[in-house]
């Protein structure tokens, strides 16, 4: 603890197997510490804490202002009292949350994990793992620290992790050693591992480690390929052994956790803001008594001192006057009431109880209660303007399921009636040992159509059975796992397995299927993969006949292109079967054959080996090859794929933008993707007006489709209202923001030019626009919606484009972020926040949603799911997004309905209190005499009037929870801020010290000539204060009575008690008993006994109470009567005509069937709204996979042989498609089966050097020839012409540095499937070139450009 | 749901309280009830208010200012502080009789007995009898805690030292003779007040307990020799002495001197002309203090006292007309009773 800080490192080194020399750099141990306090330092550090809360620093101040007799106008313990009250509770609460913390750190800490020391495995607990040591970790198991994989039980060091907790994506991913250490093997060789590991210091990105290994005098790389991080789980590995290289709190989980945020609603900024206000109106009052204390002591004071001399200190009047002024900020410290704070504590806390009580947010399928996971934002919740959604597990289950196809014309598995009984779920056993029992399917027809063995239904199914890039593990006979890398491909080979058409196994050469119970093995010729351009894939295979057919499945689009022409027929009636599907919100595709003779096979076969060994333009002349292929062929049907929502979605989401609250879905899928789970949830619909895609890969471009969106915006909005717009002209005004840039691109132009592959990118984009005039955008009808992908997104969210982009999205009524990475979702956040000043709600249930949810005001995590990062850095989790809309609509509306009545009333009841010592001011010669007995003033707060008002506070309810969600415009109130805002406090203040005065000048005129029946006047200073006391008392009860809309026995005790409370005590305290004890302290003796019989002060109080509350009651009932609320109507008509009404529609439906049936959307252009299930999800490179046979275990003896000839590692040719194209020459070589590298974007430049980086660095001996040669082969070119883009998933990371570290993640998340996710044209990508190319030039002063790139890259590196 | 429900072990409460279902009266401000209650209430403070302005209307008060700050007032040559036990003579007439029994009170204005720092300069406990206090009054008491002697002063403070001293007799002239009014002097202070908040010391003779201590600076006479002709109303229990140390609430204020009850005059005041007799002694001109008695008798509600009446006339008023104001609007913007 107090040792020295070590000095941030520079680099980090750690030698395997030697923990005496990594001590010497004193890493961080295993051990993580989330708690902020032990036993010892609780009280001193959690004092200090609270003592930095200005509230509790203020009550600080005034105890110590009280404790000086000159001026202490108080007794010491009515500050204390409640002071010390507030701490406790405040100091339980945290003391509890700590506790919690200390409990689940213990639990992580002391998680057991076997370590290798001495040579021998060891259990040890978490925390006393070291950096350095080499931990073997055992299937299922989470890794305990970040490890360099060293080796792994998996053929060449490979291991499969799932990264759920981490960025939250469910599929696995798959880690490599080194190869010099996977060889190593068992732990004896390991524990001999001397290795010295350098790397960067610890750091939060997720996606990159950049280190190297010295070993035996050689140098290897590491990249974050070779890394195994914290909160991973291991899978499908059966062990593996790894190096810690940073451990506990320098883990790249623990660095991207961090401190939560302290979050503040904005009632809380509005309460700090005015309890300024109240400051300020203290100090003015003290001010103006001081004066008058100032005036009347030398008015009158001063002659007056025959009777009462000034104190000795006190000389003169102005002295006196200075006194005074503290005196008085004493007494009237109650207008900032110190129990203010603690009671809205309390508040919140109920409320968060209630959230965790709702029966109705508990879900059953996962045993999930909704949990309130910070306390202090519910108010929040009924503000919500702005809800940004994550799509996968949050929207979507991420399960898909084969719900409908349409084989040769004939629909199958439409479910018949929806209203009608539930149809019986198909059960496959009996026809089919095989099925998958966890698979549904509702249509017997398709069944039958199997059974009687048409022939078109038996092709379906054999297509899904062999066309795939799925591959099965057969644990025992008949129970297979296919592992597919797409959701949707599981389903469909599921679906034939289950009709009957059972893919069993595959060799990189062969298919074994069991089609109807019999065996059949074909021979699998190509496999012509998927990627983005074709959106579709083939097999071509030999059936144990002898004939050769091609298979192919792919976008309907694609694919009916390529059909037979006999086909036209079943071609409209499929197209039909299409747009049915689609209206349904159903990914689908569509399948089809062609038959091949031998020769066709034979010669396609050798333009398809020259073109793979072509040495330029190779993906170009590939496509060209299974272009060529594709053709002609005959249309089997379509299969309809429904990506499950998750149940009430689209309910859910059209009740809440009833209530006028806007949904962002922000997700890392895919542009098609989650366009149609925009559409399947309804944010997206085909009677709106226009969707927008913004896609752009320039800044101008992205500029350009912006303004274009808006412009269309106003002009149909403009046709819509009958052109009553105007003036919008004036911001077409042309601006160039940077003439570097063009310049940057003529010269990029000249060089694409030169090379002369791709075309000249077209003329460069008009000049962007600058923002329209809000009040242009503000006025937008119609329904419009924005999708916009994350390149795109990087460039919109730069400074200068923000406002453009804010403005664009927030006219539309639905906006779609695909493609976006963790931060870009936080960005997005931030940027609401930023521009709307409105209150944003972040859900989602992944480890990527972590950013997001902790910038917005309000986070939800999804619980219940695998990952927990998202709920632990959430403030509110459930299991369904459907409950979303309770919590927002019932809980939020009432806590936020209940919080501004207790706000209100708060302030009102002390502003009462506290005022009438001002009034009497001007009585008693303004020397701060008090109007109440002072423990009345102490026991004011937080006795005779809390609990009513926290009763009202926790319990009331304005309408029915029902009626909310019934009635989703209740919710406005609380966006438009309306319930308590600054008026509505200078309201209550008004009220406040209206009733101060009456409280103070009814009593005063009463009494003054008052006397008792027995001519004893009451005129004395005792009785004034137990009169007005007690008129107080009863005003401020009667007005809790008013103000309390929902009387719960609870309320009614609270009520009654506090009064009954005020009499007992007052009498207690005025008893003789405790008279005769502290006679000093108790000088009110037997005055409440007196006062209260006299009738005179009984009419004084009724009076009083009369004047107060009279006109509040004939204003409320005016206001309801003139200007009633939306609650005010709800609840009248619930509660007079509670059996006679139906409760209005919610008018969902009329919001889904628009009038407007003009259907002008972009994406409908293509018939409908169609979405292709292909362009899901979907990978790229598994066809080469699965033919080198590199991913399939060494158990088959074929294979062993097999994958030793080839040598290149498949992982490397993998990630060199992903991030580089390929040189033809590195992979023409080791691609043994035709290569289905795809693509048609132009050659691109190495990133290799990036993967491999620095070019002295050994990778692996057998890709080692393969990098020099790429470094070279591409390093000429480029140095000669011009910096070769990357792929084009590459060029928006390269052009921006601060996005690029994240995307790569989202490119390797979603399976590298990366050029298909951003369908760009080829001038997007020339533009993107340019770009990049001037950034080069410019940044690195005219280096040798290839040199610079490459440097760039590494910078840049991901991977 | 019908269905029965396997009990799972996260599911909460289902409890009226837990699912924020727990029965409850929602009162709604409804013209049913509004309007009619506005009525009642209006009807009722008008009611109470027309017999509180009767009651008051019966009561009698009679003022007399005596401070002496004209040269016409007789007690104007008392206002000269250096006259030592000056008395002086304020002659008045009833009209008719005052009706019984008459409080005779003393009034002062101007004079701030609620200021903070008077209000806290006394000892209690010294005044509860407790000797340890006698010796070492509580600091409170400041400046009037010691003598320039050091000797402590008992009772100490402010209130007990600026005792009210002026003393007063009235006389009915009846014929030209004077004939003294027989003046009540017991239990004019508050019961609580001479049998538990104060108290003499317990010792067998009251002078015992001062020696050692001296008397307020102003003070005529020390505390055990307040009242000569009873030796029961001594010490912190004498009745003018408790009169004064209850604080006035407000800077004008009355204080009760003494009721007549006794003799010809317990059923009050015969018409005719009476003669007060003011020892004047209490300078309050320093401040532009106004001293004042005051001869008042009660009803069942107390002294005379308009204000109440009035206010409950004109509130009860106002809510009739709130009632028929109301009535016009909810006529005319009647709540929406469909949608």
């Amino acid at each position: 603890m107090f040792r020295k800080k070590p000095p941030p490192e520079e680099e980090r080194r750690v030698r395997a197997n030697d923990r005496e020399y990594n001590e010497k750099f004193q890493y961080a141990s295993n051990c993580i510490m989330t708690s902020k306090y032990n036993i010892i330092t609780f009280l001193p550090v959690n004092l200090f804490e609270q003592f930095q809360e200005v509230a509790n620093t203020y009550f600080l101040f005034l105890l110590i202002l009280q404790l000086i007799p000159q001026i202490s106008s108080l007794s010491w313990f009515t500050t204390i009292v409640p002071l010390a009250l507030v701490l406790s509770i405040t100091a339980v609460k945290d003391a509890t949350d700590d506790y919690f913390r200390h409990k689940s750190d213990n639990q992580v800490n002391n998680r057991q994990s076997q370590v290798l020391i001495n040579g021998s495995i060891q259990s040890e607990k978490w925390m006393n793992v070291r950096v350095g040591d080499i931990i073997k970790l055992e299937n299922n198991q989470f890794v305990a620290a970040d490890l360099l994989l060293l080796s792994s039980t998996e053929p060449h060091g490979l291991c499969y992790i799932e990264t759920a907790e981490l960025d939250g994506e469910t599929n696995m991913k798959v880690r490599q050693s080194v190869s010099v250490t996977s060889e190593l093997g068992n732990q004896n060789n390991l524990a001999s591992f001397d290795g010295e590991v350098v790397c960067e210091p610890p750091n939060n990105k997720l996606d990159r480690f950049c280190g190297t290994l010295y070993w035996r005098d050689k140098k290897y790389t590491l990249t974050n390929q070779n890394m195994l991080l914290r909160g991973c789980v291991l899978r499908n590995t059966e062990a593996c052994y790894g190096l810690v290289i940073f451990a506990g709190p320098d883990t790249k989980l623990m660095q991207n956790s961090g401190r939560t945020k302290f979050k503040r609603t904005s009632i809380d900024r509005l309460m700090n803001t005015l309890v300024l206000w109240i400051f300020g109106f203290l100090v003015c009052m003290g001010v103006i008594l001081a004066v008058g204390n100032a005036v009347w002591e030398r008015e009158v004071g001063s002659l007056f001192q025959s009777y009462l001399p000034w104190d000795p200190p006190v000389d003169n009047f102005l002295f006196s006057a200075f006194l005074s002024f503290w005196s008085y900020v004493i007494i009237l410290n109650t207008v900032v009431p110190i129990s203010l704070y603690v009671s809205v504590e309390v508040i919140r806390l109920g409320h968060s109880y209630f959230i965790n009580w709702d029966q109705q947010m508990f879900c059953s399928q996962c045993n999930t209660a909704a949990e309130a996971r910070t306390t202090t934002l519910n108010e929040e919740l009924g503000q919500v303007e702005y809800i940004f959604s994550d799509k996968t597990g949050t929207l979507t289950q991420n399960i898909m399921s084969f719900n409908k196809c349409s084989i040769n014309g004939q629909t199958y598995g439409e479910v018949a009636d929806p209203l009608g009984p539930q149809p019986k779920r198909l059960d496959f056993t009996p026809f089919n040992p095989l099925a998958d029992p966890d698979f549904c399917f509702y249509d017997d027809t398709l069944l039958e159509s199997v059974k009687v063995g048409d022939s078109h239904t038996h092709e379906f199914f054999r297509l899904l059975s062999l066309c795939h890039t799925v591959m099965s593990e057969e644990k025992s006979e008949g129970e297979l796992v296919y592992k597919a890398q797409s959701p949707d491909e599981g389903a469909l080979v599921t679906a034939a397995r289950n009709f009957g058409f059972v893919f069993r196994s595959r060799t990189p050469g062969t298919i074994t299927t069991t089609e109807m119970g019999r065996p059949v093995t074909y021979t699998l010729l190509a496999i012509l993969d998927f990627n983005n351009i074709r959106k579709r894939m083939s097999v071509i295979v030999r059936n144990p006949e002898g004939r050769i057919r091609l298979y192919c499945k792919g976008a309907d689009t694609v694919l009916l292109e390529r059909l037979n022409p006999s086909n036209q027929e079943l071609m409209n009636i499929t197209s039909d079967h299409l747009n049915e599907y689609a209206a349904d919100g159903l990914r689908t595709l569509a399948l089809a054959y062609r038959d091949l003779s031998e020769d066709n096979w034979e010669s396609w076969s050798e333009s398809h080996r020259c073109a793979d060994k072509a040495t330029n333009c190779r993906e170009d002349r590939l496509a060209a090859a299974y272009e060529e292929i594709e053709q002609d062929m005959m249309l089997l049907g379509a299969t309809a794929i429904e990506d499950k929502l998750q149940e009430g979605v689209p309910e859910t989401i059209a009740v809440l933008s009833l209530a006028n609250i806007k949904i962002w879905v922000l997700t890392g899928d895919k542009q098609e993707t989650a366009v149609n789970i925009g559409y399947s949830c309804k944010m997206l619909t085909d009677d709106m007006t226009e969707v927008f895609i913004i896609s752009g890969h320039t800044v101008q471009s992205v500029r350009q489709e912006l303004r274009g969106a808006r412009e269309r915006m106003i002009e149909l909005s403009k046709a819509r209202d009958g052109g009553k717009q105007e003036g919008m002209e004036g911001w077409g005004e042309a601006c160039f923001t940077s003439y570097g840039l063009r310049e940057g691109q003529e010269g990029g132009d000249a060089g694409g030019k030169q090379l002369g592959c791709p075309p000249s990118s077209p003329p460069p984009p008009p000049p962007p626009p600058t923002p329209p005039p809000s009040y242009l955008m503000d006025s937008i009808s119609g329904e419009f919606a924005l999708v916009i992908n994350g390149h795109s997104l990087a460039h919109a969210l730069e400074a200068d484009m923000e406002a453009e982009f804010v403005s664009t999205a927030c006219a539309c009524k639905a906006v779609i972020c695909c493609r976006v990475t963790p931060l870009q979702k936080a960005q997005v956040v931030e940027l609401i926040k930023k521009h709307k000043k409105a209150v944003t709600l972040a859900i989602g249930d992944g480890a990527n949603d972590v950013s997001m949810i902790k910038s917005a005001h309000i986070g939800v995590g999804i619980s219940g799911q695998e990952g927990i990062q998202a709920v632990l850095a959430s403030d509110y989790s459930f299991s369904q997004f459907r409950f979303l809309q309770r919590l927002l609509l019932v809980h939020g509306r009432w806590s936020y309905l209940r919080m501004c009545r207790f706000l209100c009333y708060f302030f009102y009841k002390n502003f009462a209190f506290t005022m009438v010592h001002f009034w009497f001011g001007f009585f008693c010669g303004f020397s701060a005499q008090t109007v109440y007995d002072q423990y009345f003033i102490t026991l004011y707060n937080i006795v005779y009037t809390s609990l009513p008002v926290l009763a009202m506070g926790i319990f009331d309810q304005d309408v029915p929870d029902q009626r909310s969600l019934e009635y989703p415009k209740l919710y406005e109130p609380g966006q438009l801020n309306l319930l308590f805002n600054k008026r509505e406090f200078f309201i209550c203040i008004a009220q406040g010290i209206y009733t101060s005065v009456v409280l103070f000048f009814v009593p005063c005129a009463v009494l003054s000539d008052a006397t008792q029946s027995t001519g004893v006047p009451l005129a004395d200073y005792q009785t004034f204060a137990v009169t007005t006391a007690t008129a107080l008392v009863i005003v401020v009860s009667v007005q809790i009575a008013l103000d309390t809309g929902f009387w719960t026995v609870i309320n009614h005790i609270c009520v009654w008690g506090s009064l009954g409370c005020f009499f007992a005590i007052m009498i207690a305290l005025h008893s003789q008993t405790l008279f005769r004890i502290f006679p000093n302290q108790f000088s009110f003796i037997g005055r409440a006994q007196i006062t209260l019989l006299q009738p005179v002060v009984w009419l004084t109080i009724a009076l009083a109470t009369a004047i107060c509350i009279v006109p509040v009651l004939a204003f409320r009932f005016l206001k309801v009567d003139l200007k009633p609320q939306l609650s005010d109507t709800v609840r009248y008509t619930q509660l007079v005509h509670q059996k006679k009404r139906k409760p209005v529609s919610r008018g969902v439906e009329r919001g889904w069937r628009g009038t407007n049936s003009v259907s002008e959307g972009r994406l409908g252009a293509r018939g409908g709204s169609r979405r292709s299930g292909y362009a899901f999800a979907h990978q790229e490179g598994f066809g080469e996979l699965i033919t080198s046979g590199k991913n399939m275990r060494l158990s088959s003896l074929a294979l062993a042989t097999f994958a030793s000839r080839h040598s290149s590692s498949w992982i490397d040719t993998l990630r060199r498609k992903k991030h580089t194209h390929t040189p033809p020459s590195a992979s023409g070589e080791s691609s043994p089966a035709p290569s289905s590298v795809s693509g048609s974007a132009p050659p691109l430049s190495n990133s290799s050097s990036v993967l491999g980086g620095s070019q002295d660095t050994p990778i692996e001996e057998e890709t080692g020839t393969a990098t020099a040669q790429k470094s070279q082969t591409v390093l000429t070119p480029s140095a000669q012409t011009r910096p070769a883009p990357a792929s084009d998933s590459e060029d928006p990371v390269s052009q921006t540095p601060c996005v690029g570290v994240l995307t790569a993640t989202a490119v390797r998340a979603h399976g590298g499937d990366s050029p298909g996710g951003w369908t760009i044209t080829l001038g997007t990508v020339q533009e993107a070139l340019f770009g990049w190319r001037a950034r080069a030039v410019t940044s690195n002063n005219q280096a040798s450009p290839a040199k610079d790139i490459n440097q760039m890259e590494a910078n840049l590196g991901h991977e | 749901m019908v269905k029965q429900e396997k009990e799972l072990a996260n599911r909460p409460d289902n409890t009226a309280y837990t699912q924020q279902r727990l029965p409850a009266w929602q009162p709604m401000l409804s013209a049913g009830i509004i309007i009619p209650g506005f009525v009642i209430i209006g009807l009722a403070f008008i009611g109470i208010g027309v017999a509180l302005f009767v009651t008051s209307q019966s009561i009698q008060v009679l003022e007399l200012d005596y401070t002496g700050v004209e040269q016409t007032s007789p007690c104007f040559k008392c206002t000269d502080q250096t006259i030592k036990n000056c008395v002086c003579k304020l002659d008045f007439n009833i009209d008719k009789l005052f009706e019984g029994p008459v409080f005779f009170y003393y009034g002062l204005s101007n004079y701030f007995q609620n200021q903070r720092k008077y209000g806290v300069s006394k000892d209690d406990t010294q005044l509860s009898g407790d000797l340890d206090n006698f010796k070492t009054p509580s600091d409170t008491c400041l400046p009037y805690r010691y003598d320039s002697q050091g000797k402590p002063i008992v009772p100490c403070g402010a209130i007990a030292n600026s005792m009210f001293n002026d003393t007063f007799k009235l006389f009915q002239i009846v014929k030209g003779v004077r004939k003294q009014v027989p003046f009540d002097g017991k239990g004019i202070a508050w019961w609580t007040d001479y049998n538990i908040k104060y108290r003499n010391p317990s010792v067998p003779v009251l002078k015992n307990a001062f020696n050692g201590t001296v008397k307020p600076i102003s003070w005529p006479r020390p505390a055990y020799e307040l009242d000569t002709s009873d030796p029961a109303n001594n010490g912190f229990i004498n009745q003018d002495f408790l009169v004064w140390m209850r604080r006035a609430a407000l800077p004008d204020f009355r204080k009760l001197y003494r009721r007549i009850t006794d003799g010809d005059y317990a059923k009050g005041l015969p018409a005719g002309n009476y003669s007060l007799e003011i020892a004047y002694n209490y300078p309050v001109l320093d401040f532009d203090g106004r001293k004042k008695v005051l001869l008042s008798n009660v009803s069942w509600m107390g002294g005379k006292n308009e204000f109440l009446g009035i206010a409950y006339l004109v509130i009860g008023s106002l809510c009739i007309v709130m009632s028929i104001v109301m009535l016009i609007v909810y006529a005319k913007f009647k709540f929406p009773e469909e949608d």
